[in-house]
């Protein structure tokens, strides 16, 4: 228990825990207030002026294409050769008709939170999920790096303990951190859609379906700390758990990209991680093969579609993290340290 | 006496792919007894380190019993690590954190009441400068915060692997007064040091270590006595009794040296057989000294490691016990 205290205290006090902290919170500040600015509250006014703008544009195509069709005409009086600027028929040259011009491409963003706060969870588990990453590999990282662990284990010899109490202490420090920023994230959004959009239709059934996109968004940002503190843990160094992943992220995914594209693989998304942390937040992706064709009753040709689920997504997120962190243990209680 | 550390044909064995195995401890032995100041002395590469991180359970060794204050180890570790403080090997700390903090969160983490940081930077001299941060630390005081570190748990047994690496003249003084003092307050105190002087002057015992294997052991006089190659010196009450003496001596098989006011012998095991051969002939011995070598020769005697003019020694080369390479002058079978 004295270890668990001390670590989270080693933890609070370290200035990058802190900083890193602070930067996260900052974007998601700013993406809030980014998000307030861009989008505006939809009243009648806004509508009508959609309407006139709506309007405006429509005059403007009926008189661009009435000049066109008069220099159309002139061109062909003169004689001119026809250069395939215009059509042979002159008056093919129409302006579209007015329902083709919609008000509501000149509507104002608006923030509709039960459509669109969803997807804000996104980011918001992927910037926290990277400072937890960075805090977990640098909190173990600089411990090994610096001599700090030899120390520590002249104290406490039991390596295994060490090493999980550390990785308790993290996730307690980011659970600290995120579910508080979680519940300002819920707030921000809903004072967002109440004055710079709409709350409407935000059911009970909405409240549970995005309460539990949150806690997978928690449960992602704690799984990737891990990573982070697992892979930085096995390496001995910070910068080895940021250069795997580096690796990871540039021969695994785009060399396994291209090497799929080229070898025409039905659907090259599967194996592609960012993938799975998508199905993993929405709950299920959808791939799509444009090049077969099922056709429809209607006639249609619609592409064959693949799923992938947030179960298989949480398949690999537990064998994943239960590799990488078996291997930090394993390591750690073997090697020989110096 | 009881002993407190106990280690017996301790191995350890480096691999490498490339260039093979390396003996770094090749059936060790040492013994340390409760209340001395242990010296333990080896030339660069001789396994002195490695002796000490195994010990402490930082390197898993390949073969051998180790013990400390009655427990085995690595397994009884848990246990004993409260009443062992160590620093081994110019020891680091987290450079962003104070002096103050990097000991508070040592002692949060091993249950040492807090008021004991303060003591022990009053201890080691860093008490003005504990608020700073350690990156900031010149050389002298990293060790010096490293020494504090070790006694923080006030420990039975001490171990210090080159404490006195850059401390400064009055620092390696102070040092020496705070060994002696722990020494005296009933703390066993294993000390690695390549400053003979300082080793001479503060051990009660030491143990000597050359590639891996323990060469000599014993108390510091004892050490050298027996590595003045047994040379003692006599005086006699009356000058004119010492060709008697010699005499009586020869035919007890000691190689004497007749000089104008004393003898000198060479080859004498114990002094007190001296003393009994001449008084047995009535003859009364004023002084009776083995002649003084200081640790220094004797240690470059043991180890082989004496600088020979116009030759570079490499590292690894020096006396291996039981190997090829034994010489007869120090075959005398110390250690094994
Ligand atoms: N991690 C390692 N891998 C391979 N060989 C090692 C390793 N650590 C130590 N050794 C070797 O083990 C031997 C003993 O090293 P050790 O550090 O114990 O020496 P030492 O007696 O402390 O020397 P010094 O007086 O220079 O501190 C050396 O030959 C060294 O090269
Ligand atoms: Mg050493």
């Amino acid at each position: 228990m004295s270890l668990y205290r001390t670590e989270l205290r080693r933890l609070t006090k370290r200035r990058f825990t802190r900083y890193m902290t602070l930067l996260g919170l900052l974007v998601l500040v700013a993406v809030v207030l980014g998000t307030f600015f861009t989008n505006q509250k939809l009243d009648a006014d806004a509508v009508a002026g959609a309407e006139r703008q709506a309007d405006r544009q429509y005059q403007e195509q009926v008189r661009w294409s009435e000049q066109e069709r008069a220099a159309c005409e002139a061109a062909k009086a003169a004689g001119t050769p026809n250069d395939g600027r215009y059509p042979d028929d002159c008056s093919m040259i129409t302006a579209p008709p007015r329902e083709a011009i919609e008000a509501s491409w000149f509507l104002p963003s608006t923030f509709n939170f039960r459509e669109t706060f969803p997807e804000t969870l996104i980011p918001f588990a992927a910037i926290l999920a990277l400072v937890g990453f960075v805090i977990g590999a640098s909190f173990v990282g600089a411990e090994w790096s610096s001599g700090g662990m030899m120390n520590l284990l002249l104290w406490r010899p039991k390596r295994l303990t060490v090493l999980l109490t550390k990785l308790a202490a993290l996730l307690t420090g980011m659970l600290a951190v995120t579910l508080p920023a979680a519940v300002a994230w819920f707030a921000g959004f809903w004072l967002v859609a109440t004055f710079r959009g709409t709350t409407e239709k935000v059911t009970s059934g909405v409240w549970q379906s995005v309460t539990l996109t949150g806690l997978r968004a928690v449960v992602l940002v704690l799984v990737v700390t891990t990573v982070g503190f697992a892979l930085a843990s096995l390496g001995r160094h910070t910068a080895m758990a940021l250069g795997g992943v580096v690796a990871v992220a540039v021969v695994g995914q785009f060399g396994l990209g291209i090497l799929l594209e080229m070898a025409n693989v039905r659907f090259p998304q599967v194996w592609l991680l960012p993938t799975y942390v998508l199905a993993w937040m929405q709950k299920k992706v959808t791939l799509q093969d444009w090049e077969s064709c099922n056709a429809t009753v209607f006639g249609e040709c619609k592409p064959e579609t693949f799923d992938i689920t947030w179960q298989q997504s949480s398949v690999l997120l537990v064998v994943g993290v239960a590799a990488v962190l078996g291997a930090a243990l394993w390591a750690m209680r073997r090697r020989d340290i110096s | 006496m009881p002993a407190v550390l106990e280690i017996e044909g301790l191995r350890k064995t480096y691999k490498s792919r490339r260039r093979g195995t390396r003996n770094a401890l090749d059936g060790f032995d040492m013994r340390v007894e409760a209340g001395q100041v242990h010296g333990f002395l080896g030339p660069n590469g001789s396994g002195k380190t490695t002796t000490l991180r195994t010990l402490l359970g930082l390197i898993r060794p390949d073969g051998g019993r180790m013990s400390i204050l009655g427990h085995q180890v690595p397994e009884a570790l848990p246990v004993v690590a409260g009443q062992v403080g160590a620093i081994v090997e110019s020891p680091q700390f987290f450079p962003h954190f104070t002096a103050r903090d990097t000991l508070s969160l040592l002692a949060s983490a091993g249950d040492v009441p807090a008021n004991r940081v303060d003591e022990v930077l009053e201890l080691v001299g860093l008490r003005d400068r504990a608020g700073e941060r350690v990156k900031t630390y010149s050389l002298g005081m990293k060790q010096r915060l490293a020494v504090a570190s070790a006694l923080l748990k006030n420990p039975k047994l001490l171990i210090l692997d080159e404490p006195a690496n850059g401390l400064d003249p009055g620092g390696i003084r102070e040092m020496r007064t705070l060994t002696r003092n722990l020494a005296e307050s009933g703390m066993t105190v294993v000390l690695s040091s390549h400053i003979l002087g300082e080793i001479q002057l503060i051990c009660d015992s030491v143990t000597i270590i050359s590639l891996g294997r323990r060469v000599a052991f014993g108390p510091v006089d004892e050490v050298l006595a027996q590595h003045s190659s047994g040379a003692v010196r006599v005086r006699l009450e009356a000058v004119s009794d010492l060709p008697a003496a010699a005499d009586a001596l020869t035919r007890s098989g000691i190689r004497v040296t007749g000089q104008d006011d004393h003898l000198m012998l060479a080859g004498v095991d114990k002094p007190a057989a001296v003393t009994r051969i001449l008084a047995e002939q009535g003859l009364y011995v004023s002084e009776l000294s083995p002649v003084t070598v200081d640790l220094e020769s004797v240690f470059l005697e043991l180890t082989a490691t004496a600088p020979v003019p116009g030759q570079h020694r490499q590292v690894d080369q020096s006396l291996k016990v039981g190997g090829p390479e034994q010489s007869g002058a120090t075959g005398g079978g110390w250690g094994a």
